[in-house]
């Protein structure tokens, strides 16, 4: 039928150079030498004044990682990566961590401009409600440039600041968590983060407390040929809450960009960590060239009872995803929730899914997973839930639904479930669709375009996950998904 | 309005002809009705007019407001103020009703260069309109005719039609899968849109619909034709009599 075909002919004019965040900063960078060896570590530590014993810890995970191999099992191709031909160190030159908005470089405040992103320090300047504020720690390449409402926190005892900064100044909580949730050696990826990671975040919410606002980090991959490897550490003690959101854009570049980021998070006692992504970074360009490699280990620990987390992610952009946000229910009725919308177009692969580990007592979890897959990409959920000998009453419901648009893409579900408790319960449902001939023709008949249709049709196909998004992050995210789908029609 | 002439059209990929040289004009402030047997065309008559690309025209044109609308897309034809109500809703998942209908004005407005509509202003006219075909709120916020009862189906189809004030209404089949009560709703919806600008073009097996819906003239197509035309009462005689004569002269 000449409907489908012309859905094909409209597939094939794909064109995902409209990146629409693709520019280069041109900011002075200091960078490190190339490659990977105990002197690069040795001279990142040094770099960020790190204690003793972080630069042990990285030269430790440095001698795991060189005797590890890289992971195959994945749904993903590529050419291998030269760990040697990578610089692991680069940063924006004379930052000396400057105390307000005026002594940040204005070409970097320009590219903020460029992205829409408020430095929420302008919206006290122009009087804006307290409540609404969002406190942003905006991470340029590598090192933490602005840091703002640090001190409004303050009160509140939160402590919100970048990885090295904690390292310096909270080395006791650095030191007690760091690597609990995600171990040194866990995998591949990880180890080498572990190594080499350049910055992040630290977040600490004391016993008891809500955090007064919602963080927000924005990540931006800067300078060319540089391994980005964020490293977070999340910690609510009991109690408490938090939700932290993390959104990113990243400018065009030829070459691969390889990020290999470590997410972990500590839930104690009735804490609760809310975590959100919105993932844009450079997908390759129309004939999937370029675009970022993204190997990420993001793990949370419901280490105390009744507590609770909840990732929630819109992934559209990166050439490679390699990504599972998962959650270890170890303390008894804790909570792990996985709500995930995945867009791949062009010449994108997706391997993202989640881990639920449940091993305390009447623990549960949550997945929904939507996948939408256009062009020629190709997006695999892959997911386990397990529930281990101690984990009576154990429930999880999982819901992975796909959406074909066009003829040469792929959509892949690999659920693994395990259970090792007679009283747990699984529940898993997954369906395959296509936007339909019928669909298309019926909102074009009401005045749609054929773009505007399929930004309808995929925004009530995901909006079971957006509805899971803080505000400012919703509207956000339906924008970006139609902006990412630009193209695969019309 | 709407001028079709001599049109021939096919199923695309496929040899037979459905329909065989239509001729049909149908004047501003007029309803039409097309009544005719199972598979004389009625339904890919309404498509062709949407702009359905499954269908292949092979001959002829149709002239709506004196323009080409052959050569316009779909949306492009419904921006010009073409509306079909659709004999089976297409149900969209995830979409409120609510955001349907938003989009839909605004993408209309948008192509002819109108401003988009305020929020006030689009809930007063929703409200409005809505009240007029018994539609809850509730139904509003439901997704577009997902779990949708046939006559919530065709009442969602009217408010739309109310609500995007086409030029030219076309009905396929409104009356299929209707309740008495709610065939009389969805005739007042309809008749409530009968003016002096508008043409509408209703298409049906039965007479039923045209006592509440009065037609001024009557076709009966046939095979692909139209075969006979006349007023509201050849409707009465297609009633009392059937088809038999009429797909016999077809023949």
């Amino acid at each position: 039928m000449p409907a489908v075909q012309e859905t094909i002919d409209k597939v094939k004019a794909i064109d995902v150079d409209q990146y629409k965040y693709g520019f280069v900063t041109d900011i002075e960078s200091e960078k490190g030498a190339k490659g990977l060896s105990e002197e690069t570590v040795r001279f990142l530590s040094a770099k960020k004044n790190e204690p003793e014993w972080m630069t042990e810890w990285r030269l430790d995970a440095l001698r795991r990682f060189q005797q590890m191999e890289e992971p195959e099992w994945a749904r993903v191709s590529y050419p291998k990566i030269d760990f040697d031909d990578l610089y692991y160190w680069a940063a924006p030159k004379s930052v000396e961590g400057p105390k307000s908005l005026d002594e940040v470089d204005p070409e970097l405040l320009a590219t903020y401009e460029k992205l829409g992103i408020p430095l929420s320090e302008q919206e006290i300047l122009a009087g804006v409600e307290p409540k609404n504020r969002v406190a942003v720690d905006a991470v340029f390449d590598s090192v933490s440039v602005v840091t703002t409402f640090k001190e409004e926190l303050k009160k509140a005892g939160v402590i919100f600041c970048s990885i090295s900064e904690a390292l310096r100044e909270y080395p006791d909580l650095v030191r007690k968590y760091l690597g609990s949730v995600v171990p040194v050696t866990d995998n591949f990826y990880a180890t080498l983060n572990s190594a080499v990671f350049s910055d992040g975040s630290f977040v600490y919410i004391p016993e008891g407390v809500r955090c007064p606002m919602e963080l927000s980090t924005y990540f931006r991959i800067n300078e060319q040929n540089t391994g980005q490897f964020e490293r977070t550490l999340i910690i609510a003690e009991k109690g408490s809450y938090v939700s932290y959101l993390e959104g990113c854009t990243a400018p065009q570049r030829d070459e691969n960009q390889l990020h290999a980021a470590v997410v972990e998070l500590v839930a104690l006692d009735d804490a609760e960590i809310k975590y959100s992504t919105v993932q844009n970074w450079f997908p390759g360009d129309k004939n999937g060239k370029g675009g970022i490699y993204n190997f990420v280990t993001k793990r949370g620990d419901c280490r105390g009872k009744n507590s609770k987390i909840s990732w929630t992610q819109v992934e559209t952009g990166s050439a490679i995803t390699w990504k599972y946000p998962s959650c270890i229910l170890r303390g008894e009725n804790s909570r792990g929730e996985f709500y995930s919308i995945a867009v791949s177009n062009g010449y994108q692969q997706v391997d993202s899914g989640t881990k639920m580990i449940h091993l305390g007592k009447n623990t549960s979890s949550r997945i929904i997973s939507k996948g939408i897959s256009a062009g020629r990409s190709q997006n695999t959920y892959r997911g386990l839930v397990s529930a281990h000998r101690k984990a009576s009453n154990a429930r999880n419901f999982t819901q992975c639904d796909s959406l074909l648009v066009g003829q040469d893409c792929g959509a892949h579900t690999v659920p693994y479930i395990e259970s090792k408790n007679a009283s747990a319960q699984f529940e898993h449902e997954a369906t395959t669709s296509k936007i339909s001939d019928d669909q298309m023709f019926y909102c074009q008949q009401r005045g749609l375009s054929d773009e505007e249709a399929v930004a309808l049709i995929v925004n009530g196909f995901v909006k079971d996950v957006i509805q899971q998004l803080p505000m400012e992050f919703a509207v956000e995210a339906q924008k970006l998904i139609s902006i990412s789908l630009e193209g695969s029609v019309g | 309005m709407l001028e079709i002439k001599n049109l021939h059209a096919r199923v695309a990929d496929e040899d037979t002809e459905i329909l065989r040289g239509v001729n049909l004009t149908v004047n501003t402030g007029e309803v039409h009705a097309i009544m005719g047997p199972n598979g004389s065309g009625k339904s890919t008559l309404s498509y062709i007019l949407a702009g359905r690309d499954s269908y292949e025209v092979t001959e002829g044109e149709v002239l709506f407001n004196g323009e080409n609308m052959l050569e316009m897309a779909p949306d492009e034809r419904a921006a010009a103020g073409m509306f079909l109500a659709f004999q089976y809703p297409i149900e969209i998942p995830g979409v409120a009703t609510m955001e349907f209908l938003k989009t839909a004005m605004n993408a209309q407005r948008k192509a002819r260069g109108e401003d988009v509509l305020s929020i006030p202003d689009f809930m007063r006219r929703v409200k409005a309109a809505a009240a007029h075909l018994n539609v809850s709120m509730d139904m509003l916020k439901r997704p577009l005719n997902v779990g949708f009862s046939g006559g919530e189906k065709k009442r969602a189809e009217i408010l739309q039609m109310s609500l995007l004030e086409p030029k030219l209404c076309v009905l396929d089949e409104t009356d299929s899968g209707l309740d008495i009560d709610a065939l009389r709703i969805v005739s007042e919806g309809v008749n409530k849109l009968r003016s002096p600008e508008r043409a509408m073009v209703v298409i049906t097996h039965y007479q039923r619909l045209l006592d509440h819906i009065v037609p001024d003239v009557v076709h009966v197509l046939s095979k692909g034709r139209i075969v006979k035309t006349g007023d509201k009462s050849l409707a009465l005689e297609l009633e009392e009599k059937g088809y038999a004569d009429y797909i016999d002269t077809a023949a």
